[in-house]
């Protein structure tokens, strides 16, 4: 996975609660099974009219948003759906971070396993950080010092659980740090389960 | 010291812990389908990797599946190589398959229980945020994304920051047409989208002990939709009377041990929750949502809201984005709202029981002219319970389409969609934007409820058709 330290990029607002994964990579999509090239479908419906002209208001059409790396999200972002197509069309298009009051937690869980840092604020924050990406002010997101800094030098600090904060920081591969660190722990536990529970190894 | 059932199950299957609340997590079983696998399968392939345990795992096809046609080669070019990918990537790696043809094909959250796959104290993973589906019988059961599955395929483990705990306490009786369906609506509007985040549910109360399995699961599964990724009830007598002799389910001796185990799968007297709600299912009413994310439910004999009448700026807005999107006024009664479409089917009311209830809505008429309706069971067996029980000659002779088993309108991946505006009512449990295709709008409510708005065309109190 790529790391991540420090970012300071154009942030796309995206006021309105509960952006569901189905509105951030549609279903129909979900047919491609590739996890690479997915950037056009990124919010589709909201950035293709029908005809497939680009809808001009939606905000990542907006020229001052092109480059944008950073969203800034309503409430729940993320919710619905598991599909980790959400987090690699949005990773695809450039995104980096993405600040709510809060997300789907499988949706929060992909973003981690896939470069981004979800960024959790307080609505007051939050609603800062709206009126800035509206205005079009850059924002820094460090994930070193976990703090978002906003172009007045106004400091605010996130919380991000320190095994995720660690794998982002250095780009690790989760499966890689369990089979390096974890494989005697796990066949002890499944030795003990078997024992315990030997109905869930039949077959074995 | 006293514990939840959550804090057993959770401890039960650290195989490392933190003081911080993260521990490794031993996951004894996951469910495999064609959407959120490939990306798995392909991460596996690049590093090298194997599946450490194939037997832990059974694959099937559901999400892309057509649910007619069956005998012909999948039409969509996409959902063919996607469904063939499923069965090579099974193949390639030792696991488990049913293939579309199987008898058992069905949905992963219907077929893992009907199978006897799902048993109560293990850990259960698939890469679907419905997973929450199997907490029913007291598994500790969640969606994941494609990279946890897969983690679990290499590892057989996860890491993971432990739940607070929510204990829902639901009492008295449901009113006559009143079912699981309207209670997990009530519980969703209840703790709204984001209640549940960050909590593992623990339904409980006399209300849940008088639910059947179908019901269970029913509460169970739209546990995510008010943000939990995890809802849990204890098993009980019914839990195992439904896994007796399933196919998978241990026998013998082997399930008499596994009985005694599981008895202690319940959460301690004095144990502590973070949080708790007490909800009266004797004030329910039959529940239809009017907006585009399942916690905006009313009673069927209410209305829309007022954005005006709204508490705040942001719900405002919230409100109007929603009734715009679903073409309503605000104030708008739901009774009586033409529909186009009726969807009888998923992982939420796709079991014999829910298309039991809704045949004995069917039996009293004809699907009104102006309305298509299809009905999917959720799994082979589904359908051929149905069958024998001739429920698929009520709901043909009504004029309902008797389909095959898959996910189908509840995600609108295969070929089953809808036309932009067209009003769907939908046993279904998302009720987003563009769910059932572009621009359509689903109203999620009851298999009964949903029959009873097919025959008249309109959403209607399936209490006052029954009279």
């Amino acid at each position: 996975m790529e790391s991540f330290h420090t970012l300071t990029a154009i942030a796309a607002p995206l006021p309105g609660a509960n952006i569901d994964t189905d509105i951030i990579f549609p279903a129909r999509f979900l047919l491609i099974t590739a996890k690479r090239g997915l950037r056009r479908y990124a919010f589709y419906e909201w950035r293709y009219a029908a005809d497939g002209a680009p809808i001009a208001e939606f905000v990542l059409n907006r020229p001052a948003y092109q480059g944008a790396e950073i969203l800034v999200a309503g409430d729940n972002f993320g919710c619905g759906s598991s599909r980790e197509q959400a987090c690699w069309t949005l990773r695809d298009a450039g995104i980096r971070a993405v600040i709510s009051t809060s997300f789907g937690e499988i949706f929060r869980a992909n973003c981690c396993k896939n470069g981004i840092v979800p960024v959790t604020v307080s609505p007051e924050v939050l609603q800062a950080l709206l009126d800035d990406a509206a205005r079009g002010e850059v924002l820094t997101v460090d994930l070193e010092s976990q703090v978002v800094v906003r172009s007045n030098s106004e400091r605010i600090g996130f919380l991000l659980e320190g095994w995720r904060r660690e794998a982002l920081l250095n780009g690790w591969d989760e499966v890689d740090l369990i089979l390096n660190s974890s494989t005697a722990a796990i066949a002890a536990h499944e030795a003990r389960a078997r024992r315990a529970s030997p109905w869930l190894f039949e077959g074995d | 010291m006293a514990s939840t059932l959550y804090e057993k199950l959770w401890a039960a299957h650290e195989v490392e812990a933190s003081p911080d609340g993260v521990s490794l997590l031993y996951i004894d079983r996951s469910l495999i389908h064609e959407v959120s696998s490939p990306q798995a399968f392909e991460g596996l392939r690049a590093a090298g990797r194997g599946v450490r345990r194939p037997q832990a795992h059974l694959a099937v096809a559901d999400h892309a599946v057509p649910t007619r046609d069956r005998g012909r080669p999948i039409a969509d070019p996409l959902a063919r190589e996607q469904v063939a990918l499923l069965a090579a990537n099974a193949k390639a790696f030792h696991i488990r398959h049913l293939g579309l043809h199987d008898p058992r094909q069905g949905i992963v959250h219907v077929i893992g229980p009907e199978l006897g796959f799902t048993l109560p104290g293990m850990t259960l993973v698939c890469g679907d945020s419905h997973t929450s589906t199997h907490g029913a019988f007291g598994a500790l059961a969640f969606g994941i994304g494609a990279s946890e599955c897969e983690c679990v395929l290499a590892t057989q483990t996860l890491r993971q920051t432990r739940a607070k705990t929510l204990r829902l306490r639901i009492t008295g009786a449901l009113g006559l047409g009143v079912t699981a369906k309207d209670l997990t609506l009530s519980v969703v509007a209840a703790l709204g989208a984001t209640g549940g985040v960050g909590y593992a549910i623990e339904y409980c109360g006399e209300t849940v002990d008088g639910l059947s399995m179908e019901g269970r699961m029913t509460l169970c599964n739209m546990s995510i939709e008010a943000g939990a990724r995890m809802g849990l009830i204890a098993p009980d007598e019914t839990t195992f009377a439904y896994l007796k002799g399933r196919p998978m389910a241990p026998a013998g001796a082997s399930w008499d041990a596994a009985v005694e185990a599981w008895r202690a799968l319940r959460s301690d007297a004095s144990a502590v929750f973070d949080r708790t709600l007490d909800l009266d299912a004797g004030a329910i009413a039959p529940r239809v949502t009017w907006g585009t994310s399942p916690d905006q439910s009313a009673p069927v004999t209410g209305a829309a809201p007022d954005p005006a009448q709204a508490a705040s700026e942001a719900d405002r807005r919230k409100i109007a984005r929603a009734l715009d999107y679903m073409g309503l006024a605000p104030g708008e009664r739901l009774e009586g709202l033409a529909i186009d479409n009726v969807f009888i089917g998923s992982c939420t009311n796709g079991r014999i029981e829910d298309l039991r209830a809704a045949a004995g809505v069917a039996r009293r008429g004809r699907v009104d002219a102006r309305v298509t309706a299809i009905v999917v069971p959720g799994s082979g067996a589904v359908k051929r319970q149905a069958e024998a029980e001739g429920l698929d000659r009520i709901f043909r002779e009504a004029g309902f389409e008797w389909r095959d088993p898959g996910c189908s309108l509840c995600v609108a991946m295969n070929n089953d969609r809808l036309e932009p505006g067209k009003r769907c009512a939908s046993t279904s449990n998302r009720n987003f934007e563009g769910r059932q295709g572009i621009g359509a709008r689903t109203h999620l409510m009851s298999p009964a409820m949903a029959a009873a708005a097919a025959l008249a065309g309109h959403i209607t109190d399936v209490r006052q058709a029954s009279r």
